[in-house]
């Protein structure tokens, strides 16, 4: 099925996309749907994107639910293993 | 039936859609001058893309006119079909009226082709089964046919915030007859949902024909995904074929 459902976030920072070129990223648009390259049904999508750019200017993810919850557990564990005062 | 052809003429188009916007469309006619109904394919939500435009030329080649109207046109002029998909879901996805608009815009278009024997069907992969029957259920079309689209009927799971929703009321108003090609391993839409589907068509004496298949789940027909299923996607085109060539045959 494609499930519609899309969960949006702003996000500061960087990506790089398109040949090979780095640009600012404004917002993150998470969905758990069909992919477009991954070789499953479905899988957790995460674009990082800023759309002022036009829809181009895209880093996009297609994530299996397993890998994709290991990276939120690896994110989780890079952020903790800093000085709290870094990542305030 | 229409006349089978290899030969034909692809190209990029632009057509009045909803409101009267002129966005992109893929068309593929036969190159022929026999008269012929047309198809609208309505693309699934992963976008305009290849796959899409592959179905569009192979209902050219079992003799109809065909267009596909990119539903992202709006949203993402000229982008990739994959940049386009997710630029348009970030924007809240496509709205049921300007679908509707659209396919009438693209129904349109076909109807003044000069080989047109005024007759047009639509069919739609995923999302765009459901959006195959909501355009049947609200604009003259000669016949429909949903590819496994979900929320047609059924209730989305709880706590799943959802852009759209069934719309079982409305299929008392399906102007044409409906062709349904599901997976019963499919969850969404699930065998329960089928059943309520065809509960309402036979109690508003609708015309429709339903098929299910074993060993195939949802997207069955897309080649280039896991879930194809050889089978299920053989039996089908001969089951769309035979469709379209009882209801938008003849001169």
């Amino acid at each position: 099925m494609c499930t519609y459902a899309t969960v949006k976030t702003a996000l500061d920072g960087s990506a790089k996309g398109p040949d090979s070129k780095w640009f600012h990223v404004t917002d993150g648009t998470v969905y758990f749907d069909h992919p477009v390259h991954a070789m499953a049904d479905h899988t957790l999508n995460i674009d990082f994107a800023d759309p002022s750019r036009g829809p181009a200017a895209r880093v996009a993810v297609e994530l299996t639910a397993a890998s994709a919850r290991e990276l939120v557990n690896a994110i989780q564990a890079a952020l903790a293993s800093a000085p709290a005062e870094m990542t305030a | 039936m229409a006349a089978m052809t290899d030969s034909m003429i692809a190209e990029t188009i632009s057509i009045a859609g909803h409101g009267g916007d002129q966005i992109e469309a893929y068309t593929a006619v036969p190159s022929t001058e026999t008269a012929r109904g047309g198809v609208v394919v309505i693309h699934h939500m992963p976008g305009y893309d290849r796959a899409s435009k592959e179905i569009t030329r192979r209902f050219a080649e079992l003799g109809y006119d065909a267009v596909c109207p990119n539903l992202y046109h709006r949203e993402a002029p000229g982008a990739a079909p994959d940049d386009a998909a997710a630029a348009a879901r970030a924007q809240g996805g496509v709205p049921d009226e300007r679908l509707i608009g659209d396919v009438e815009g693209a129904a349109a278009h076909l109807r003044a082709l000069p080989h047109s024997n005024g007759k047009v069907g639509v069919i739609g992969y995923c999302s765009g089964g459901r959006q195959s029957v909501l355009a049947a259920c609200n604009l003259d079309l000669d016949a429909a046919v949903d590819c496994y689209g979900a929320f047609v009927v059924g209730t989305p799971p709880e706590g799943f915030p959802l852009p759209i929703t069934g719309f079982p009321e409305q299929i008392p108003s399906l102007r044409c007859p409906l062709l349904g090609l599901f997976g019963n391993e499919d969850a969404h839409p699930s065998p329960e949902d089928v059943d309520e589907l065809e509960r309402l068509l036979k109690e508003a004496g609708k015309t429709y024909e339903f098929h299910r298949y074993d060993d195939a789940g949802h997207a069955f027909f897309s080649v280039d995904r896991p879930s194809y299923r050889v089978a299920a996607a053989n039996d089908g085109w001969e089951r769309i074929e035979a469709f379209f060539s009882t209801y938008l045959g003849g001169n």
